[in-house]
């Protein structure tokens, strides 16, 4: 367990070289080893999606990948999504329609949400439904998510 | 510029969007617990072994740290102690029987899966009728018949006029055990600075004071040497409300090692061992006259209340709030209720917002829908029939209900229903095989409520009031110190506003400080629907000590009248004239230019109030339209429509996400949720794809309407809603699927329904009608 690997893991652009035992988590690397802990941690078990972050394009859930598995590779958290002060469509989405309460899950549902959308700019209510379900939000009753969602999904398309 | 009413983005939302919120769990930590637990639900503790050089802290090592025991001085309350660690006994699965501190959290994880835990393990009762049973295993000895406390009401004349009913309606209803699973897990860090002796504990807590004063008692220290931060708290609703006995082992070892240590709790620890709720019997009988009007209610429950009691409010907080609150909106004034707390060996009970009402709303409008049958009349005419519409109204228990709007909001909702052509849908779908129901529920949800309820329940610590301290600085911005402790409630929006009326500046000058011991004033925290209520109230008073003092310093400066001084848009002005000043100036000159004021205003801009008021009624109707897959019993709910009333509203947009998520917790309730012990008493359910919290495919969008009656129980006439979308909507659902079922013989009487019960419950009715 204690033979530890030499990775650089590549957040929001900026390169974190790192040691690391092969059996820790994307999730604990880039909160505890980088620092960087608007990504959040809710079951450790692949089902709340709080830890979602966006790997080489690709929305992951940080907890089930080893942070060895992303060396070399770009992440995304949700740090990295505003461009200075000016907030990215998502993050201004969520606020004007009330989609977070207590904030926890939001790290994870901004990320969920931007992966997607930039993958598939244009899918369908129906198929953006699915994808918000694959993360848990105990306060908002999701539909102020929705509703964010779909409203940065008309910003982002507008570029 | 009025603020109070209108829909402003939050204040707390540019920190929680931009990964910028500080969590317990992001602190950096020299030590880290990991805790050792038990494996089974009883038995007599008699080895622990451990690795050597581990350090591995157990119940012998705690020297002079006493048991969390609350009080209760009514209902016959049998004060049972809780160990910070198992001491020589283990009572259910997951009770903390040693902490293991390593350098990091991988070690103490690797370390205690090294520990031995040597249990005789002696035979385990988890369900509160068996534990009632004569025999049962007893789960402490303070409790023989394992009977924790007991409420019992029976109004005078009960027994003549229950004779007298047309119909007496009873069943039996179950509530099966639910976890309120915030997405945040609890955690604890705490920090020794050797400079002062002081431990500064920051913990994922709704009342850090409250953690601040147990954690004291029971490791008998100051509390001026122990600071309590609740940081940013990823919800709550009540799990976060109990204190958690590993936040005691937590400031022991900080003292110890006079270093820092932190505790992350995993999702299985949180699923198995962070409280638990609702676990219910109830035997609900109703007895109605010949116009099928409610005229008495006997009622008998059981709750299951876990191996030991909860801190603050005791193990009575359900049984207790149910039998006080169980006659509901309806006008009955002849009640009998036995209402028994029974200790099993369980995760302990902690109030999961609604505390026991969801139970007792389910209960009442089952009883109502049952006896609409019974009397071959409308469901929504026996409400009307039912529903109290005189104000204030005396309840059966004494309570008083201020002005609400039972009846208004079940028409509302009616209306904005249509509930004929839903029956003519429901006709027609029944013809082709698939099965609509519609589901009432109208409800009060008592908000706000200060000592004098709590008092009622006998209760040691007897929380209610809130203090508020409201200050400008010499640079004008304002400073709001409060002792509720919000965690996604937008209080810090709301009391903004509140402040922002009253003393004519931004909500964005305004800083509302909460959640730390040393900053705020002493409060109760954050629960029961009663911050915007309390807290609000001792905001809005403190404020206007405030807005007094600015006119004062105005009427000083511009040498004019205090009634002709009005404050707004940053400026205090001179009614009629152009004469102005602004009001950072008025505060620079409260601490720089006193002299002026010839001792006649007091240096400084701050002012202190406290709120202590009786207690208010929120009411609601749901509405659920629902279709029951009857070869899968698999639910859908189609629609979902409230009319609600909260009193005055402060900020519509935070009002009406408090009720969406209480509804998606009540859907849970209602149709997912369930923590399942196996017959040695442990947990079936102990990862997220066990416990089900409802998805965004489970929940509908849910249509809101409003009325705004205010209350003249509170000083902003807000009423609280934290709680009522919990409430209502198990009821509702319940009563749609029945509803859609009432073709098959079938009723549903027990929470979750989930596809297996509603399956079982078809196939029995079928083999019924076969026999």
């Amino acid at each position: 367990m204690n033979d530890r690997s030499g990775i650089t893991l590549t957040i929001n652009g900026r390169d974190h070289a790192i040691t690391v035992e092969p059996r820790r988590t994307l999730a604990d690397a880039i909160r505890e080893d980088c620092g960087q802990t608007g990504t959040h941690i809710g079951c450790e078990h692949g089902i709340c999606g709080a830890c979602t972050v966006i790997v080489d394009g690709e929305p992951v859930r940080s907890c089930l990948m080893f942070a060895v598995q992303a060396n070399g590779k770009r992440i995304r958290t949700v740090e990295g999504l505003a461009n200075g002060d000016k907030l990215h469509p998502m993050q201004q989405a969520f606020m004007d329609h009330h989609g977070l309460q207590c904030g926890f899950c939001t790290p994870g549902f901004l990320m969920l949400a931007v992966g997607v959308l930039e993958r598939e700019p244009d899918i369908s209510d129906e198929d953006l439904l699915d994808v918000l379900s694959s993360n848990l939000c105990r306060c908002t009753g999701y539909q102020n998510i929705i509703k964010a969602v779909r409203a940065a999904a008309k910003d982002m398309r507008k570029g | 510029m009025n603020w109070v009413g209108r829909a402003i983005r939050r204040l707390e939302d540019p920190t929680l969007i931009t990964g910028q919120g500080r969590f317990t769990s992001d602190l950096p930590a020299v030590h880290w617990v990991r805790f050792v637990r038990s494996p089974v639900a009883a038995g007599k503790l008699r080895k622990i072994t451990t690795p050597k050089g581990a350090m591995v802290v157990a119940a012998t090592d705690l020297i002079g740290v006493k048991k969390i025991t609350p009080i209760l001085h009514k209902f016959n309350y049998k004060p049972v102690g809780q160990p910070a660690l198992a001491d020589g006994m283990v009572r259910f699965t997951g009770e903390p029987v040693a902490a293991v501190v390593a350098a990091s959290k991988e070690e103490a994880e690797d370390i205690a899966d090294q520990v031995e835990v040597s249990i005789e393990e002696m035979s385990s009762v988890t369900d509160a009728r068996a534990a009632l049973e004569p025999g049962s295993p007893q789960v402490h000895t303070e409790a023989s018949d394992n009977v924790i406390l007991e409420g019992k009401v029976k109004t005078p004349d009960f027994d003549a006029v229950w004779k007298n009913a047309d119909k007496i309606i009873a069943f039996d209803a179950r509530s099966r055990r639910q976890n309120a699973t915030p997405m945040e897990p609890r955690g604890a860090h705490a920090s020794y600075d050797a400079s002062t002796g002081r431990v500064t504990l920051t913990c994922t807590t709704q009342m850090p004071h409250l953690t601040r004063t147990a954690i004291c008692d029971v490791l008998a220290f100051p509390e001026s040497d122990l600071r309590v931060i609740a940081p940013d708290v990823g919800g709550g609703f009540g799990q976060k409300m109990s204190l958690a006995s590993e936040y005691v082992v937590l400031v022991w070892l900080a003292r110890k090692l006079k270093s820092s240590v932190a505790w992350t709790e995993d999702r299985r620890e949180n699923l198995i061992a962070a409280f638990h709720s609702r676990d219910q019997y109830a035997r609900l009988e109703g007895a109605f006259d010949k116009n099928a009007k409610l005229i008495a209610l006997r009622s008998d429950i059981v709750a299951n209340v876990g191996a030991y009691s909860c801190f603050p409010t005791t193990c009575g907080v359900e049984p207790l709030m149910a039998m006080a609150e169980l006659p509901g909106p309806y006008d009955v004034q002849h009640y009998a209720c036995l209402a028994r707390g029974v200790i099993t060996n369980t995760c302990p009970m902690a109030p999961y917002r609604g505390v026991s009402r969801p139970v007792v709303t389910f209960l009442l409008e089952r009883l109502m829908d049952k006896a609409a049958r019974a009397f071959a009349i409308d469901p929504i005419e026996i409400r009307r029939r039912n529903l109290i519409d005189k104000f204030p109204y005396k309840s059966a228990m004494g309570l008083e209900y201020d002005d609400a709007t039972y009846k208004e909001t079940l028409e509302m909702a009616v209306n904005a229903i249509d509930v004929r052509a839903f029956r003519e849908r429901q006709k027609d779908s029944r013809a082709k095989g698939r099965h609509l129901g519609i589901g009432f529920a109208t409800f009060s949800e008592r908000t706000g409520y200060g000592s004098s309820a709590f008092a009622a329940r006998g209760m040691d610590i007897t929380p209610g009031w809130e203090t508020v301290i409201v200050s400008v600085d010499p640079s004008g911005f304002v400073e709001a110190r409060i002792g509720s402790s919000p965690h996604g409630q937008g209080l810090r929006t709301t009391l903004a506003q509140i402040i922002a009326d009253e003393i004519g500046v931004t909500p964005e000058m305004i800083k509302v400080v909460h959640g730390d011991t040393d900053r705020a004033p002493y409060g109760w925290g954050t629960f029961a629907s009663r911050s915007l209520v309390i807290c609000g109230g001792a905001t809005l008073i403190a404020a206007r000590k405030v807005r007094a003092k600015l006119i004062k310093i105005a009427s000083h400066m511009l040498e004019a009248a205090p009634d002709d001084i009005v404050l707004g848009d940053g400026l205090a002005k001179v009614a009629g004239t152009d004469r102005t000043i602004a009001i950072t100036k008025l505060a620079r000159e409260a601490y720089t230019q006193t002299y002026r004021f010839k001792g006649e205003i007091e240096p400084g801009l701050t002012e202190t109030a406290h709120y202590d008021p009786p207690g208010t009624f929120s009411n609601a109707c749901h509405v659920a339209i629902v279709e029951v897959n009857v070869e899968t019993g698999h639910v859908k709910i189609e629609r979902f429509v409230v009319a609600e009333d909260a009193g005055r509203i402060i900020n519509p947009m935070i009002a009406d996400g408090q009720v969406h998520g209480g509804i998606a917790q009540g859907i849970g309730n209602a149709l997912l949720e369930e923590i399942i012990y196996d017959d040695n008493g442990g947990i079936l359910t102990a990862t997220l794809s066990d416990y089900l919290p409802p998805t965004a495919h489970e929940i509908p969008m849910i249509e809101l309407h409003h009325i705004e009656t205010p209350s003249p129980n509170s000083i902003t006439k807000a009423k609280g809603l934290g709680e009522g979308g919990c409430i209502g909507a198990p009821a509702a659902v319940l009563n749609a699927i029945n509803d859609a079922l009432s073709p098959f013989g079938v009723e549903i009487d027990e929470i979750p329904a989930t596809p297996q019960r509603i399956r079982t419950a078809l196939r029995n009715a079928e083999a019924q009608n076969e026999r």
